[in-house]
């Protein structure tokens, strides 16, 4: 028979309450967004008349539909673009031999260690330089290569069997071919991994897009909704954390479906070393 | 094709976007340090002048006081949050997963989101003011007070970012060898013997790496400041990011923004490298 211990009462208090302190003000914001602007400072996560006048006054002043599809985009073309290439990289640094392969490598890990601070106003002059201010290439293409997601790959491509690909290129493969064909679908973990951190990083970031885009048709979510939230207009409440509501949707809802995945490839940021 | 061909071929695409976008930016950025630059008008050559105007800019030491003052009240408070709840987690209990679930939702939901949701919590007459009062305790000027606004964000990062280290820490106390704790118990060592000299020693990996990443972290707050504070009350919560960005487009100063950029990131390096200097150890397992 199952006996409680206090041990584990104590346990569970703790954990229980832990728990609330990173989602309750979550369900807070959810609930805040439906009620009235003075019920708005209350614990209360029911409002007394539910209404809908907080997203009628975000969808009136700031472009968000437009705002999501420009994140949806940009997010979509980065990750694919990391996906194809990183493999492709990390394919050739782990699995094919060539003189300057270990340059190569060192140079990946000295680009990973080199902070953004030292590149972001050069990076900016750059995108002057080439007109794409304002345009959707300065958002994608500085993101469609990642060091760190070759380096995810290559590390999780020296794990596969040399036999496996050695027979491929004895039928004939090609390397590409051995790399869509072979290891693509070998390579999930690595896909999921690398799709999940490069997605949310491109989705959540918002220091980039306030560098590079101005014109409001443009903007990314995150930037839209940073934007109407610092815009001076401190009595909207209500309408404020509705943008954050319609903003934390996408990602949330991702994560309650892929929730065990984001939290092993997050993990895994730390075992770089 | 010869297969060293090929390999070259498929590493291409780095080449290229290293050579443009990291290769590129790197040099120019020791370029811009030694000129002033609008961007609209043509470069002027300074010399040395960016940096003499930083060893004297009130603004730079105070955005790099307000970065130390971040980080030392998140990262031991990181820390500690951390490993408290993963020591808990570590326990056979049940739920585990969905406590962990719990505790990570702040992380992967966007810093605009978390900003503006504390925001509120934050405001003077707002939910956490309230539910002091509830407790008898008098209000805190959580974002109005000089002395209060940065604690204040250093509060709410670590809130955001601890689901992240939970679970580090969780992996690490799950790498270390349960013969480890029973020989010690033999040896009669107290639970709190155990905790210092087997349970920390063996998490100086993880210890290493939220330092480091919390420091990396600490240098690159940006988004909070801008919208909670615009970096006020008196520039209490000016961030580092935040005074380039500032210096770069509201002032249009490029090569100062740059030279900024190129020092703050000389003082991550130098940081992060005495960090791992004073507390990396070699594990033995």
């Amino acid at each position: 028979m199952y006996r409680p211990r206090w041990s584990h009462v104590l346990s569970y208090s703790v954990l229980l309450a832990g728990a609330l302190v990173f989602v309750y003000p979550f369900l807070w914001m959810v609930a805040a967004s439906f009620k009235p602007e003075a019920e708005i400072p209350s614990f209360g996560l029911v409002p007394s008349r539910p209404s809908l006048e907080s997203y009628r006054i975000v969808f009136d002043r700031v472009p968000i539909g437009r705002s999501f599809l420009n994140s949806l985009l940009v997010a979509l073309s980065v990750t694919a673009s990391v996906l194809v290439f990183g493999s492709m990289v990390g394919y050739g640094l782990s699995r094919l031999s060539f003189k300057a392969r270990g340059l190569l490598f060192g140079v990946l890990l000295f680009t990973m260690m080199v902070p953004f601070q030292l590149t972001l106003i050069p990076t900016y002059v750059l995108m002057v330089k080439f007109r794409w201010v304002d345009t959707y290439l300065a958002l994608i293409v500085p993101g469609t290569v990642s060091a760190f997601g070759i380096f995810l790959f290559r590390q999780f491509f020296m794990s596969i069997p040399q036999d496996l690909i050695d027979a491929a290129r004895i039928d004939g493969c090609g390397e590409l071919s051995i790399l869509f064909r072979i290891i693509w679908p070998l390579s999930k973990p690595a896909m999921v991994t690398v799709g999940i951190l490069t997605f949310m990083a491109s989705w959540n970031d918002v220091l980039w897009p306030m560098v590079v885009i101005r014109e409001p048709k443009l903007m990314t979510m995150p930037q839209a909704v940073a934007l109407f939230a610092v815009g001076g207009r401190a009595e909207l409440l209500g309408p404020k954390l509705a943008a954050a509501v319609l903003l934390a949707l996408p990602i949330i809802s991702a994560y309650i479906f892929f929730q065990r995945h984001f939290v092993e490839s997050m993990a895994r940021t730390g075992l770089k070393g | 094709m010869r297969r060293g061909t090929v390999g070259y071929l498929l590493c291409l695409p780095y080449i290229v976007h290293f050579l443009v976008f990291m290769a590129y930016p790197l040099g120019f950025s020791l370029v811009l340090v030694f000129h002033k630059w609008d961007i609209v008008s043509p470069m002027k050559w300074v010399g040395l002048a960016n940096f003499i105007r930083l060893a004297s800019d009130s603004l730079f030491f105070r955005a790099l006081y307000n970065t130390f003052i971040f980080l030392a009240i998140h990262i031991p408070l990181q820390i500690a949050v951390a490993l408290f709840f993963a020591e808990l987690l570590n326990r056979k209990l049940r739920l585990i997963g969905l406590f962990r679930a719990a505790y990570f939702v702040p992380v992967v939901v966007s810093g605009v989101v978390v900003t503006i949701l504390w925001q509120q919590l934050y405001a003077d007459t707002g939910v956490l003011n309230k539910l002091l009062a509830k407790l008898g305790l008098g209000r805190v000027p959580w974002l109005t007070s000089p002395s209060w606004a940065m604690p204040s964000i250093a509060i709410m990062a670590t809130w955001k970012n601890v689901g992240l280290y939970i679970v580090m820490f969780l992996a690490g106390l799950q790498g270390i060898p349960r013969e480890l704790y029973e020989a010690a118990e033999l040896d009669g060592a107290s639970k709190f013997q155990q905790f210092f000299h087997i349970t920390l020693p063996m998490l100086n990996p993880v210890v290493v790496l939220v330092l480091v990443l919390s420091t990396i972290g600490g240098f690159s707050l940006f988004i909070e400041p801008y919208i909670m504070t615009g970096g006020g009350p008196l520039n209490s919560t000016l961030s580092a990011v935040l005074y380039i960005y500032k210096q770069a487009f509201y002032f249009y100063r490029m090569g100062y923004a740059a030279t900024l950029g190129f020092v703050f990131a000389l003082i991550i390096f130098l940081v992060v490298a005495l960090q791992r200097r004073f507390v990396e150890r070699e594990v033995y397992v």
